[in-house]
């Protein structure tokens, strides 16, 4: 055997994360222009694009990354809402404000949350987090000052509050959504880049090595729940800044904030950052397209989940990188022998 | 009085629940698969009681006997057709088709049968009732209560004492050894799955007769029965009972002290079991 | 020379991406007794799995009667007639002693074994049968596991690491069955690591080593020393 460690290096990079770093920060000073070259209806659907892409990203984390599969996060995105509609009308608090806080509620409110339900392992797991929604739900359907089971609009004046004009607020609008996306795949990209990050990977692959390595499976798992509770909070503050009307039905929508989010992410390729990208976009060319056949829609999508999860788990994303060995977020490490060896 | 009443009616309800936990339950000891489409197939059998009573004519606890074999049917079929293929090591992938089925069960119902409330039409039945002291009890739950543990016991039997429950219990404990004795389990586990949806078309006509119902009311019939299971603690079908009476009591009073609390009170006596006992309250003994 | 009961042929058996066996060729007599013997890891265990389908392999690769199997599933093969002792026993432990006995006559052929003559043959078991097959020792639960696999009557019976794990006055007590088990023309094949008992109850034995046949021979006739250049590989 010979020694060939002197010409071993291990980066985090590649040729392709480079590439796809500078072409996503060129499609990012795009997406922050836009209001200059879009339309207004473009301009809706690419904050609509963007939240869904949020929340799929989250989804993700916790279910591709950390073992968490929740089918109840509707509870955080109905949440958010009703609490930018609570600190607004009766805080007095400005909407941008108001989203922040949210978020740090959504927090809060997770955290008892989380010492429930982890009691409930795998699948019951699941079932557990759509209890807690409608619990939510209930619980906010109750409250007569958000207009109990029929819900209530968002003041006129908390409205106008946002910025003057109306193609001011739906650029600050766009703006949101835009920005909180940035945020979370950021966040996201960070937390796995961290050691809590490599934690996560290990659970990921083999949950009984990783509590044998010494990694706290438990703490790990209770802080990627509540912080993905607090930034759905926070998506779904914005979600009903741009509808301006909330009611229990509509915020805590089983099918609307998790069914869509957990096939954009299926679709896409679960337990990878560059999957909700491409499920997201593949979801809305698909509702862009089939939306006019109602229903027979999400049959089509419920199928294209099913037959995804049986033939291809990894999804698109999977497919792409199994054949070409891409990796656009460098989060692996690669280990490669420098070109002076590379006679083998 | 109105107490007591309010606690016989939820004893009577938790029966229901008790059948709507009964399939999860078998499912999940035989295979431990969850199904998140439990409750929209629970609406499906109900949906086809109402085709077949509509169509010929006949009373909907006669629709049983082509409802219940035709539950069975889809069972094996779905079963052999989709979720062999999920089971295994990973836990998304049953998870994920199931919630797909969901949602593809949930369209199509609303294709074919529309999203107005329908209901079935039992009769006399469904206003009977037994004067018992100041209380009047209705024969339907009384019969539902019945169905319940009928079912219940049934269930016990065939996990118990004969050669099919051997084989569920065989397959369950270790796949591999129990493909050595003969067992092909792709095909025990279709006959439990048959099984478990026979159970659910007995729960769909049940609920049918009782409430009105729509395409969009399989995730509360899923819930009720999951915190059915929970409540009376996993692998025991008796404690699965125990669990659906504690849920039916539970939000029969909440409704009594205020009409917005039904459900709340139901879904908070799960949490309250959940946070001090998590093996629920009739856990079995071994594994 | 009568056809083998049993023969691989070219076997290579993967788990994952591993390769555990390599071109294997061994063949059961008719009748006869095989000892298979060989270090851990020798890949023993995993031919096991191939035989009895519970690893999937090529068509040809193991064939049964002259019948390829090596596609099929174990409960196909189990209806053939070949029935495992799997290592470490396996019972199913939410089923009774009885239970777990009549699981193994499911397959239904005909022959001498059932719930009656298997009980003659470890009396223990006909006051147990009742019990949860948990609450047994060891060495009952290997009659147990034994007994399982005889009451599908197999005309090939595989034991894997029977003595594994067990009191030596155990052991000895299910060694002296054996003749009883195998005598009337049926055909075994028994792992082991104690090499002295495999040699003594079989007449002709492989050694394996690293996925490979190191050694073939009369159990009578092979040398101390072959085996052990077998077993561990060193000059």
């Amino acid at each position: 055997m010979t020694d060939i460690s002197q010409n071993i290096t291990v980066s985090r990079a590649s040729k392709a994360s480079y590439i796809a770093a500078i072409l996503g920060a060129v499609i990012l000073v795009a997406l922050v222009t836009a209001p200059l070259w879009a339309g207004r209806a473009e301009l809706r659907l690419m904050g609509e694009i963007f939240l869904y892409l949020a929340l799929a990203s989250l989804w993700n984390l916790m279910a591709g990354y950390a073992g968490l599969v929740s089918v109840g996060q509707q509870a955080y995105v109905g949440f958010g809402g009703y609490m930018l509609f609570a600190l607004t009308m009766f805080g007095g608090l400005h909407p941008i404000a108001a989203i922040g806080l949210a978020g740090v509620l959504g927090i809060l409110i997770a955290i008892p949350v989380a010492f429930l339900i982890f009691r409930l392992r795998g699948a019951y797991f699941a079932i557990g987090t759509w209890v807690m929604a409608e619990v939510f739900r209930l619980s906010f359907a109750q409250v007569s000052a958000l207009g109990g089971g029929s819900g209530s609009s968002l003041p006129v004046a908390i409205v106008r509050s946002l910025a003057d004009g109306r193609q001011a607020r739906e650029w600050t609008s766009y703006w949101l959504a835009l920005g909180v996306v940035v945020v979370v795949i950021t966040a996201v990209f960070l937390l796995l880049r961290s050691r809590r990050g490599l934690a996560l990977s290990a659970i990921r692959d083999n949950e009984l090595a990783a509590g044998s390595l010494g990694i706290d499976i438990w703490a790990t798992k209770f802080v990627v729940y509540i912080v993905t509770g607090g930034l759905t909070a926070m998506v779904g503050a914005l979600i009903f800044l741009q509808k301006l009307r909330i009611s229990p039905d509509a915020a805590f929508s089983v099918n609307d904030w998790t069914a869509f989010v957990i096939f954009i992410v299926v679709i896409g390729g679960i337990g990878t950052l560059e999957g909700p990208i491409i499920g997201t976009l593949v979801f809305f060319a698909l509702r862009e397209t089939l939306a006019d056949l109602g229903t027979t829609y999400l049959i089509i999508l419920g199928l294209v989940a099913i037959i995804i999860m049986l033939k291809a788990p990894k999804g698109i994303w999977g497919l792409i990188r199994d054949r070409y060995d891409l990796q656009l977020f460098p989060l692996g490490y690669r280990v490669s022998q420098s070109k002076s060896d590379e006679r083998s | 009085m109105e107490w007591v009443n309010a606690i016989l009616q939820g004893t009577l309800l938790g029966g229901l629940y008790a059948l709507f936990a009964a399939g999860l339950s078998l499912i999940f000891g035989v295979m431990r698969l969850v199904n998140i489409a439990h409750g929209d197939l629970i609406v499906l059998a109900a949906y086809l009681g109402l085709t077949v009573t509509s169509t010929i004519g006949v009373h909907p606890l006669l629709a049983l006997a082509i409802v219940v074999p035709a539950m069975a049917l889809i069972g094996y079929v779905l079963q052999r057709g989709i979720l062999n293929f999920t089971l295994g090591d990973d836990l998304l992938p049953p998870l994920l088709v199931t919630f797909g089925l969901s949602v593809i069960l949930q369209n199509a119902l609303l294709e074919v049968y529309t999203a107005d409330p329908q209901k079935m039409n039992a009769g006399a039945l469904e206003t009977a009732s037994i004067p018992v002291g100041d209380l009047a009890v209705g024969v339907l739950p009384l019969l539902t209560f019945a169905f319940a543990i009928a079912v219940i016991a049934a269930l016990q039997f065939v996990f118990y004492r004969t050669a099919l429950g051997r084989a569920f219990r065989a397959v369950s404990d270790n796949q591999d050894i129990a493909q050595l004795m003969g067992l092909n389990r792709r095909h025990i586990f279709g006959l439990a799955m048959a099984l478990a949806l026979a159970v659910t078309a007995i729960a769909g006509i049940l609920l049918g007769i009782r409430t009105s119902f729509d395409p969009s009311s399989g995730g509360g019939r899923l819930i009720f029965g999951f915190e059915a299971v929970i409540i009376g603690g996993l692998g025991n079908l008796w404690g699965t009972l125990a669990g659906g009476v504690i849920l039916g009591v539970a939000q029969n009073i909440g409704a009594q002290i205020n009409p917005g609390w039904q459900l709340l009170a139901g879904h908070l006596a799960f949490l309250v079991v959940l946070a001090i006992r998590p093996r629920g309250l009739f856990p079995r003994i071994s594994g | 020379m009568p056809d083998p009961i049993l023969k691989t042929e070219g076997l290579n058996s993967f788990y994952g991406d591993f390769q555990a066996l390599f071109d294997l060729d061994i063949h059961v007599e008719e009748g006869e007794v095989l000892a298979i013997i060989g270090a851990n890891g020798a890949g023993k265990t995993t031919l096991m799995r191939s035989i009895t389908g519970l690893l999937k392999n090529g068509a040809n690769e193991v064939s049964y009667r002259n019948e390829p199997i090596g596609h099929l599933r174990a409960d196909q093969i189990a209806s053939k007639g070949l029935a495992l002792v799997p290592e470490g026993r396996q019972l199913f432990p939410s089923l009774s002693v009885e239970e777990n006995l009549l699981i193994g006559g499911r397959v239904g052929r005909p022959g001498p074994w059932n719930l009656k003559t298997v009980c003659e043959l470890f009396p223990i078991l006909d006051e147990r049968r009742n019990v949860p097959s948990t609450a047994l020792s060891g060495g009952q639960q290997q009659m147990v596991a034994i007994g399982r696999a005889l009451m599908s009557n197999p005309d090939l019976l595989l034991f894997d690491e029977i003595s594994l794990g067990l009191a030596p006055v155990i052991i000895k007590t299910i060694y002296d069955a054996l003749p009883g088990i195998v005598g009337e023309g049926m055909s075994a094949v028994i792992v082991e690591q104690d090499i002295s008992k495999a040699l003594a109850f079989s007449s002709r034995v492989y050694c394996l080593q690293e996925g490979r046949v190191s050694l073939e021979g009369a159990s009578s006739t092979v040398s101390r020393d072959d085996i052990s250049r077998a077993y561990f590989g060193v000059e």
